[in-house]
């Protein structure tokens, strides 16, 4: 037993217990101070974290539930990251959030928990649990703003999806516990051989698939994500579109390359399949899109799919390229939804005209909002550039090992939908600079720790974009811990 | 650091330092914008001059430089010139400092069009000096995505949406298919290096496997010929130039246009020889639908900017057949022409362009006499058409005449020469001559009385420097083919059959050309 590998969850969950306490201590008027203080703190520990020496061993605690090794710590940096930056989005928003303020920061620092304990989880009751945590706190998120209709629709359709999936998630569990006796991804990974033929076995790891799918919002369960992106507060959405995704994608790259490898490598076609039409579909629905919040919406799936060419690709290469997108999608997200908090707080229209002259009332917004969006569309020197340079080559390197004409469809289906979202994402930046008589010209004041999360992104899109090698080393680490 | 990187690197760093400079001064905008050109422009004049006494490094490229950029892919920042790029860089140079002094028509939102001419200025120039196939890639799409920016904000006429949607779908396919192939090379060869004299050093050593080649091949030759407007995917391109703003039109139909000819003669020949072979003869018969096709279609036209779009498309052709000829006569001509082309598009456009400002229109039917109210800019139109029609003295004349020589030293091109050659010079001085016909002579309308010329010697320079350039070239076309021929024999020596024949026809497995490459 070694309780200490936890250390970190246990620190951030009692953070969550102080943000709650502060807030009967602290006067109404000055409660942005406890977001200030979350931030402070989890900024504290993700240093720590980043200073303590890497040993690249793994070592694991509760009988094998709990893994801490690189695929682990990458992705607890990246979800500490992603905290911060939208709590300092929540703190801009606290002026839309009618009561309750500190409960909003501290079901974040919560949320922040599961998807820690998904990053290390090693056992499906793990990942059970750590995805529950993570996806009852987003239940409340979701519908914060109770007065809203429209939040409590994305509530409440949040709230029967989330509940149908993880009902799949369990009985998959249910189904692959009855077949093979195990629970543990390293034991499962050992027996799962034998299982191979039992039809039984094989719908069960389906089912888990399909539970995770809705995570991450791959086709075709990725229905409730525009719906749900466009109601939820915005802080909420920018946190389901970068951790919550973030972390079913850690436990997808765990249940197929640590459990199941063996079924995984028979599963290429399928997986090729599902990225197809996952970055088709996003790309085509989100064209005639005028709602901000849902564009991004279906942006995120059209995104879910290119990070699963990786996922397709079957190989270390192809992980670690998912992993190095992710964290260049971490920033570029934020930068985007930031603009959108920032922008549209006092709005109730989320149309994208509502940026008319952002250029002139804020450049710096303006100018975020558009790297955000070149940044998504995929163009030099931003990071989605070198993510999706890093996913396009593991595809084809699997199509040349292979030879597997599907892998190189794949290429060009990715291609395709690169070029489709060219048209919507440069909607977005010539609504910026170039539409007609604007309605609103009033310069927009940014507070100053708006300011700095807004470099912190520019920054970081631009570091990855141009260089990766730090980050890519990282991520190869990591992605040798899954071993295919 | 390497000349090279200087060439590339001023008006990447003039373009960071705009950001900062207020809106408003729009002097000091401008001023920077014209230095940091004109700067690079004397580097690379410099370094064309010095090329010759630089020392090569063991692959034959002089001013090399080389940074390790991400070490785990094998990519590092890697620049030099030898034959091939050397003209191109010294064309870009120049026709960057003409397009930004032409930009004196940009009356709106200055700031944003000159930051993103100096980007497209010091993407292009990279690109093309980049010895290492990310950047090469990374740089050209870099100067790539604001030409589609300045069309779509600063472009003219009623049908500037549609030609900036056309444009960008096209070229961005074309960049992506060409994307794909560059990584498809990349892994096929085994070595885990992005650097392309190491790629082609294997490519000798260990030939590509053929069925391999004639999947990598098409991807580049089509993905980067979409980008140069090979038939039947040239359609962007003369509606695209028709309306962007004059300094773009001469940037991209005189430059970067020229980085997917230049990407298939580095990159694609050398290393895919076999395919190259192979498509040679179906490439020749696209450049006819550019020469012969696009050449009726610019005989239609009535107006004059998708006149010369049309006639550049034309010009591409001719490039082409170069290419397909695969014979050091008819590449060398082929990298000729790049050289030549830039300076005559650049010309063209910044004239038409000029006419535009003055006059408000392009509609050939509209204008007529112009050469009375505009002496040096219609004496120079009326030359750049003659040098468009290929008249001896100008540098495209040298380079296609090389081209058809070349070409017809190829008994399978001989139908292909023929219509090729009746082609650029028939029907080219056909709309060519017609063209300067009604513009230039005849009855001068009423509503142009007033029209100025360009009078002082600020305005003049950039055309004349252009002109003097095709000249200088034109009447010492060695200072070029001197630097051109070596390089280009080592790249037909690679290409040609004898050579091409050692190599095995059988399929290397990639397993066993990676496990090679670990054990070396």
């Amino acid at each position: 037993m070694n309780t200490s590998l936890i250390s970190l969850e246990i620190f951030v969950i009692g953070l969550g217990l102080v943000l709650m306490l502060a807030d009967v201590f602290v006067a109404p008027e000055r409660r942005h101070f406890i977001g200030y203080a979350a931030i402070g703190a989890l900024a504290f520990l993700l240093a720590t974290n980043l200073s303590s020496a890497n040993t690249g061993l793994s070592s694991t605690a509760f009988n094998g539930m709990f893994v801490e090794d690189g695929l682990a710590i990458f992705f607890k940096r990246l979800f500490m990251l992603a905290a911060i930056l939208v709590l300092f989005m929540a703190v801009e928003f606290s002026s839309e959030v009618k009561a309750g303020i500190t409960e909003y920061y501290s079901l974040i620092v919560f949320a922040l928990s599961g998807m820690l304990f998904a990053a290390s989880a090693n056992d499906f009751v793990m990942l059970f649990v750590s995805v529950e945590l993570i996806t009852v706190t987003f239940y409340i998120l979701t519908s914060f703003q109770r007065s809203r209709l429209t939040a409590l629709e994305a509530g409440v359709k949040y709230l029967i999806l989330g509940a149908l999936s993880s009902a799949f998630l369990v009985f998959g569990i249910a189904l692959i516990w009855g077949t093979t006796g195990k629970l543990n991804f390293t034991e499962l990974a050992a027996v799962a051989p034998q299982f191979e033929q039992s039809k039984v076995f094989l719908l069960g790891v389906l089912l888990v698939l399909v539970g995770l799918g809705f995570k991450i919002s791959a086709f075709p369960f990725q229905i409730w994500t525009p719906d749900v992106y466009q109601g939820a507060a915005t802080p909420t959405t920018a946190f389901l579109a970068i951790g919550s995704k973030a972390a079913g994608f850690v436990l997808l790259l765990r249940v197929l390359f640590t459990a199941v490898p063996t079924v995984t490598a028979n599963w290429g076609t399928l997986l090729i399949f599902i990225s197809g039409i996952t970055i088709l579909y996003g790309n085509l629905c989100a064209i005639p899109q005028r709602n901000l919040k849902r564009l991004m919406g279906y942006s995120s799936i059209a995104h879910a799919g290119y990070l699963l060419l990786g996922v397709a690709a079957l190989s270390t290469t192809g992980q670690s390229a998912v992993l190095y997108y992710l964290a260049g999608y971490l920033f570029t997200v934020l930068a985007a939804f930031t603009v959108v908090v920032l922008v549209l707080r006092q709005t109730d229209i989320e149309d994208i005209s509502a940026l008319a002259g952002l250029n002139q009332r804020s450049p710096l917004l303006a100018a975020s909002m558009t790297i955000a969006m070149v940044s998504l569309a995929g163009l030099p020197p931003m990071a989605g550039f070198f993510g999706k340079f890093l996913l396009l080559k593991s595809v084809i390197l699997k199509a040349q090992e292979t030879g597997n004409h599907g892998y190189y469809c794949l290429a060009f289906t990715a291609i395709a939908g690169v070029i489709i979202s060219l048209y919507y994402y440069f909607g977005v930046v010539r609504a910026i600079y170039w539409s007609k008589d604007p309605a609103d010209l009033s310069p927009i004041v940014l507070s100053a720790p708006a300011k700095v999360s807004l470099w912190a992104c520019i920054a970081g899109i631009f570091w990855l974009g141009m260089f990766p090698n730090t980050v890519l080393n990282l991520a190869d680490e990591a992605a040798h811990v899954l071993g295919i | 650091m390497s000349i090279l990187t200087y060439i590339a690197g001023w008006p990447l760093l003039a373009a960071l330092a705009l950001i900062v400079v207020p809106g408003n001064y729009r002097v000091i905008i401008r001023a920077i914008a014209v230095l940091a050109t004109f700067i690079s422009a004397v580097l690379a004049v410099k370094m064309f001059c010095a090329y010759g006494s630089a020392i090569p490094d063991g692959d034959g490229y002089r001013f090399v430089e080389q940074i390790p950029w991400v070490t785990s892919l094998g990519i590092s920042y890697h620049v030099g010139v030898d034959g091939l790029n050397v003209g191109l860089i010294l064309m870009g140079a120049i026709v960057a400092f003409a397009a930004t002094l032409c930009s004196w028509e940009i009356q709106s939102r200055e700031k944003e069009f000159y930051i993103l001419l100096l980007v497209m200025t010091g993407g292009i120039l990279g690109a093309f000096a980049s010895l290492d196939l990310f950047f090469f890639y990374f740089l050209h799409e870099l100067a790539l995505v604001p030409t589609f920016i300045m069309i779509g904000v600063w472009g003219r006429g009623s049908r500037r949406n549609y030609a900036t949607f056309q444009i960008t779908l096209y070229l961005s396919i074309g960049a992506l298919i060409a994307l794909l192939g560059l990584i498809a090379l990349y892994l096929q060869s085994g070595i885990h290096s992005f650097q392309i004299p190491d790629l082609i050093r294997q490519a000798q050593a260990n030939p590509m496997a053929v069925n391999a080649q004639n999947i990598i091949f098409p991807l580049l030759l089509f993905g980067f010929g979409i980008l140069v407007s090979l038939w039947p995917f040239h359609s962007w391109a003369p509606l695209g130039y028709g309306v962007a703003p004059a300094p773009t039109a001469m940037l991209h139909a005189g430059v970067i246009k020229k980085f997917g000819l230049y990407a298939i003669i580095r990159i694609a020949l050398p290393i895919l020889p076999q395919a190259a072979q192979h498509w040679a003869q179906f490439l020749a018969w696209l450049c006819i639908g550019n020469i012969v096709y696009v050449g009726f279609v610019a005989m239609r036209q009535k107006d004059l900017n998708l006149l010369i779009g049309n006639s550049s498309v034309a010009h591409m052709g001719i490039i082409f057949l170069g290419i397909a000829s695969l014979n050091i006569i008819g590449v060398t001509g082929a990298v000729l022409i790049m050289v030549a082309h830039g300076f005559l598009a650049a010309l063209t456009f910044a004239l038409s362009g000029y006419i535009y400002q003055k006059t408000g229109t392009l509609e050939i039917s509209e204008l007529g006499g112009l050469c009375r109210r505009l002496p040096f800019i219609g004496t120079l139109l009326l030359m750049a058409a003659m040098a468009g029609c290929g008249l001896p003295g100008f540098a495209n004349f040298v380079g296609e005449a090389t081209v058809f020589f070349g070409a017809w030293s190829q008994p399978a091109l001989h139908v292909v020469t023929v219509l090729a050659v009746w082609g650029a010079l028939i029907i080219g001085a056909v709309y060519m001559t017609r063209a300067v016909r009604h513009i230039l002579h005849g009855p001068l309308p009423e509503k142009f009385a007033q029209v100025p010329d360009a009078s002082n010697l600020w305005r003049q320079l950039p055309y004349a420097l252009l002109l003097v350039s095709l000249l200088v070239f034109g009447f010492f076309p060695r200072l070029l083919s001197d630097k051109i021929r070596p390089d280009v024999q080592k790249i037909t020596d690679m290409v040609s059959p004898t050579a091409t024949a050692k190599a095995t026809p059988i399929r290397v497995e990639i397993a066993q050309v990676s496990q090679s490459a670990v054990q070396n």
